[in-house]
């Protein structure tokens, strides 16, 4: 197993921060302990950033400061790693796990593979992202805020694969009418912006971090047209525009003004549901079944804590993206809410997958 | 002109900020670290990165880069220890260097082989850093023009490679190819996620195999094998003929392919997607192919030593390229290395297109750290490599429990799955067939390593071409065609003419003696007999699929064909006709006291244990037996080397934070680290 080890980072950060830091809770104390982090992808991909970023954070304000280490179990897509974890039980909390949209949807389309069930398992802390759609040039002067002049277009697309979270630009696009062709295959989304930027494709998608770094620059310089992003979710779960794009529409004002694309029924629904397990609550940190609820409250005051950390909002924003991270209640309310998907939405996502791609779950 | 301008003043800040002391204190800390993970083969920089992680959150961004940079820049440099000296190819970057330089070591011209190819790193490093301060520039739409014929063009030139260490039967390297890429295939594709040879009951091969494994199995265990059946040093004679200053004095005559073999590096290390998998087999057919002499190719001609060991470093530099201007990690270890550098400072320095504009300083810096770093590991690895070459002298079958001990942990850390461990025995055993039957395991080698990329860019470049083809017959030409595709094809087809009239003078694995038919006959039956089942696996995928399938079908019909005829001249010609080549009817394994499987069973033995006890625990037993009874040790020797060998591990998995492969035992109860 990787691993990246929180030591004795210099005697005296530790003892500064112990001295600011107050005990979340008078009960459980970590002092000497070493916490496990397991994330389930190997050590390259946005969850290890993710993980990377939060553990020094976290271990400066859980009570006793303990060493906070990430561990990585790629294997299956996420599959394997999250199988372990569902065997896990409580011992004396030092136990974390990471999850990301990869793990989320092969859940919710009822993967073969996945022997591990959500809701054993106590979420302590969530965070989102958002995507942003762009245009080549060319094409995108056809765009009026309708995708009605689209229509006729072949828009060839890299992707990493259907029933990642590629589905739901696929799936937003299908819905517009428009007709793109996924090449698959590709590694990571920077290889399918590279692809675009090679003119090879011609249709593109970024996560917000991967956007602001690679493709807001195309866009200005005016090699290529925002789109749309996929928006955010306002307190009543209602879709609204990204606050980090305040100015892209959202799919959801693209699609009214479309012929043809409706915001109701079964797609809509469908398309909703994944697109809240994939980005606004892309990503999650649990405890394993049967921990006990001081513990959980520890986590979270000292979760509550990272987040209320004066400079959060600048170190975030750099590392991983400037969106909003859920704790304790509102980390479980977000894992209900990413997990809980109809079973028509989830039946529809099937059928469509089968359709146009030939993946079936078998 | 206008971009040079400000490239000036930004290399001379850029030189400011490097030659600070404290940076090239931290620079040094960085080798030093980056050495002594380095010789561990199959670790890597994957894993001393993922050490300084947590030391990088809000550093001085100049401090950070120097030490990450001093720990990256050594791994190609010192894990050609592993390579040279062991037979261990200790990355994707070392692979080349096993095949000229083991053999080296073999003559007792260990140090030598070890001088020379650490001068050519070195050098490499340097031209590397020079040409990419100037390429840096203009390298944006140089690289964009790489597109994906281009990159499948560049894979097909690595596989032509193919021809020049096919062996004496063309048809024996075809096939080997071939079943390198079949292997290659096992798992979900990446296309359209169908199992090829896999099933979800066994979740081990949905993955694939991976390289460390398939390297360490076709390459380390039959030499380890090999010798230990032996049992003499690795070294003829256990004496040291060439020292150090000869290495040096070898990569000074060859200073031009040097020259050429760094070009190759960074040129083909720059673009994105290919990463470092080719550059070295390109660099050693190159060296073949403009050496008057081939002859003494596998079995320990220093230039190809000296060639490959040239362009893995400057490909390093080239790999920069893709990571710095676009984002896009070359390898594993640079996607840490960009995930790293967003912790550093408050976080401003940002890796993409904003590099060249906003920080250019920094860029430059980078590089240059880079080819210090590169400087400072050489001349460590130099100094050091009279002292280290001497292990060759040593008894073999007392380096070879350790070397068993070092290969499974590398395999494990690989998956973190007791079948890593399977899968490097199974590996191994094919490995030992390939090299006694004289069927060539470099191309074998090749064919794993490019299955992957030749497989992604087939599919998509014809995705994308009948994509063209639709909006116009030209469009669809331009593409395929382009300026960069037609020179690449024409390299191709003259090193591919070059590369046979060659293959007969290049004898990766030495002379071979031939015997009778059966053996090699039953060897080949089983090839063809893969072959065929893999085809009717492939067959059986669904046709809305056939991305996944095009390429098993044609790549496993043509090896089939290959063996079929390979059958048919088996059948016709007599016996002890070189076609029947096989290592046990003379030579030095055949002449070995110790018999294969008996030696073959104590590795299988460590496998078994840890398979029950774990690792630890199986290691102890395996030491000690095996230092006892086959090495015939004394108690009080017996018990230092097992102490010496566990403390090892134990101390290198410590400081790394990694487990061990745990058995049936930890299973059931629960033991301290590092037990369980």
């Amino acid at each position: 197993m990787t691993v990246t080890r929180f030591t004795r980072r210099a005697a005296l950060a530790i003892a500064a921060s112990a001295a600011i830091a107050a005990p979340a809770s008078a009960e459980v104390d970590f002092s000497g302990k070493t916490i496990e982090w397991v994330i389930p992808f190997s050590e390259t991909g946005g969850s290890a950033k993710w993980a990377n970023f939060f553990a020094p954070l976290l271990s400066e304000e859980l009570p006793g400061n303990p060493t906070v280490v990430v561990k990585f179990m790629p294997g299956a897509g996420s599959t394997k790693g999250a199988n372990w974890f569902q065997n896990q039980t409580h011992e004396d909390g030092t136990l974390l796990f990471g999850s990301s949209g990869s793990t989320q949807f092969p859940y919710l389309l009822g993967d073969p593979r996945v022997r591990y069930e959500y809701k054993d398992w106590n979420a302590v802390m969530a965070s989102g992202t958002g995507g942003v759609a762009y245009l080549n040039a060319e094409d995108g002067a056809k765009f009026d805020g309708s995708a009605n002049m689209l229509k006729d277009t072949d828009f060839i697309y890299g992707s990493q694969g259907a029933t990642r979270l590629d589905l739901v630009p696929l799936l937003a696009w299908k819905m517009l009418g428009m007709n793109v062709e996924p090449v698959f295959g590709i590694k990571g989304r920077g290889d399918g912006r590279l692809m675009f930027e090679r003119g090879e494709a011609n249709i593109d998608y970024q996560t917000s971090s991967g956007y602001l770094k690679g493709s807001a620059e195309m866009v200005e310089a005016g090699q290529a047209v925002a789109m749309m992003t996929w928006g955010a979710l306002d307190a009543d779960g209602n879709i609204v525009r990204d606050p980090t794009f305040p100015d892209i529409p959202t799919f959801k004002e693209v699609c009214d003004a479309t012929d043809g694309c409706e915001t109701s029924g079964e797609a809509w629904d469908a398309w909703k549901a994944f697109f809240i397990s994939g980005f606004p609550v892309q990503k999650l940190a649990f405890l394993p079944a049967g921990t006990p609820q001081d513990v959980i409250d520890t986590y979270t005051a000292a979760f509550e804590a990272v987040v209320a950390r004066p400079d959060f909002g600048d170190i975030s924003a750099a590392r991983v993206g400037k969106y909003q991270v859920f704790t304790g209640a509102g980390a479980q309310d977000a894992l209900g809410t990413a997990t809980s998907v109809p079973d028509e939405a989830k039946a529809y996502v099937t059928n469509w997958l089968g359709e146009a791609y030939g993946v079936t779950l078998k | 002109m206008e971009a040079f301008a400000t490239a000036l003043p930004a290399l001379g800040e850029a030189w400011a900020l490097i030659l600070q002391p404290i940076v090239l204190g931290y620079l040094v800390l960085g080798v030093v670290m980056g050495l002594a993970v380095g010789v561990f083969p199959g670790l890597g920089g994957i894993a001393g990165l993922s050490l300084l992680l947590p030391f990088m959150f809000g550093m001085d961004p100049i401090l950070g880069l120097a030490l990450m940079i001093g720990m990256v820049a050594v791994v190609p440099t010192s894990d050609t220890f592993a390579s040279v000296l062991m037979g261990i190819p200790g990355s994707s970057a070392s692979q080349a260097t096993v095949l000229d330089g083991f053999p080296m070591a073999k003559k007792g011209e260990a140090a030598r082989a070890l001088s020379a190819a650490f001068s050519s790193s070195l050098f490499g490093g340097l031209v590397g850093a020079t040409f990419l301060t100037l390429f840096i520039l203009v390298a944006r739409p140089i690289v964009l023009a790489f597109g994906l014929p281009e990159m499948l063009m560049i894979t097909v030139l690595g596989l032509s490679m193919v021809a020049v260490l096919a062996g004496r039967f063309a048809l024996k390297g075809l096939a080997a190819a071939g079943l390198g890429i079949m292997i290659g295939t096992i798992g979900e594709a990446d296309a359209g996620g169908s199992l090829r040879m896999a099933s979800y009951d066994i979740p081990y091969l949905t993955d694939g195999l991976k390289l460390v494994i398939v390297g360490l199995g076709i390459f380390a265990v039959p030499e380890i094998v090999s010798l230990l059946r032996q049992d003499r040093s690795i070294a003829k004679g256990a004496s040291l003929g060439a020292g150090w200053l000869d290495g040096v004095r070898d990569w000074f005559a060859n200073i031009w392919l040097s020259v050429r073999c760094s070009i190759i590096g960074v040129v083909v290390g720059v673009i994105p997607g290919l990463g470092g998998s080719v550059v070295d087999w390109i660099a050693y057919g190159h060296s073949v192919q403009t050496t008057k002499d081939k002859s003494n190719f596998g079995k320990g001609e220093v230039r190809g030593v000296i060639g490959p060991e040239s362009s893995n470093n400057a490909k390093e530099g080239g790999g920069l390229v893709p990571t710095l201007l676009f984002g896009i990690p070359g390898s594993g270890s640079m996607a840490i290395f960009i995930g790293a550098v967003a912790l550093l400072g408050s976080g401003n320095i940002e890796v993409g297109p904003g590099m060249l504009k906003n920080n250019l300083d920094i860029t430059y810096s980078i590089v240059w750290l880079l080819a210090l770093a590169n400087v400072v590991g050489t001349v460590l690895c130099i100094a050091a490599s009279g002292g280290i070459a001497k292990l060759t002298t040593i008894r073999f079958t007392y380096l070879a429990p350790f070397l068993f001990m070092l290969i499974s942990f590398a395999a494990f850390q690989s998956g973190q799955n007791f079948e890593d461990l399977l899968a490097l025995f199974a590996i191994g055993l094919i490995g030992i067939f390939l090299r006694r039957f004289d069927w060539s395991r470099p191309a074998f080698l090749i064919g794993f390593v490019l299955s992957n990329p030749v497989e992604k860019f087939t599919n998509q470049a014809f995705q994308i071409a009948s994509f063209r083809f639709r909006k116009s017959f030209e469009e669809g030409m331009d593409y395929i065609f382009s300026p960069i595709v037609i020179v690449l094809i024409l390299i191709t087809i003259v090193s591919v003419v070059l590369g046979i009239r060659q293959a007969k003078s290049i004898m990766a694995e030495g002379e071979v003696n031939s015997g009778a038919k059966r053996a090699p006959l039953v060897f080949l039956l089983v090839i063809a007999g893969y072959f065929v089942i893999a085809l009717t696996n492939a067959a059986l995928i669904p046709n809305y699929n056939m991305t996944d399938k095009i390429i098993p079908l044609v790549i496993g019909g043509f090896a089939l064909t290959c063996c079929l005829i390979l059958l048919v001249q088996m059948i016709r010609r007599p016996e002890g006709d070189a076609i029947f080549a096989d290592k046990e009817v003379a030579g030095d394994d055949a002449d070995a006291p110790y018999g294969l499987w008996s030696t073959l069973a104590w590795f299988a033995g460590l496998i078994a244990a840890t398979w029950v006890v774990g690792f630890i625990l199986a290691l102890v037993g395996f030491l000690v037996s095996f230092l006892r009874v086959r090495a015939g040790a004394s108690w009080g020797l017996t018990l230092l080397l097992t102490a010496c060998g566990i403390g090892f591990m134990c101390l290198m998995a410590g400081v790394l934070n990694r487990d061990f492969p745990p058995g049936l035992l930890q299973g059931a109860v629960d033991l301290p680290w590092p037990l369980k």
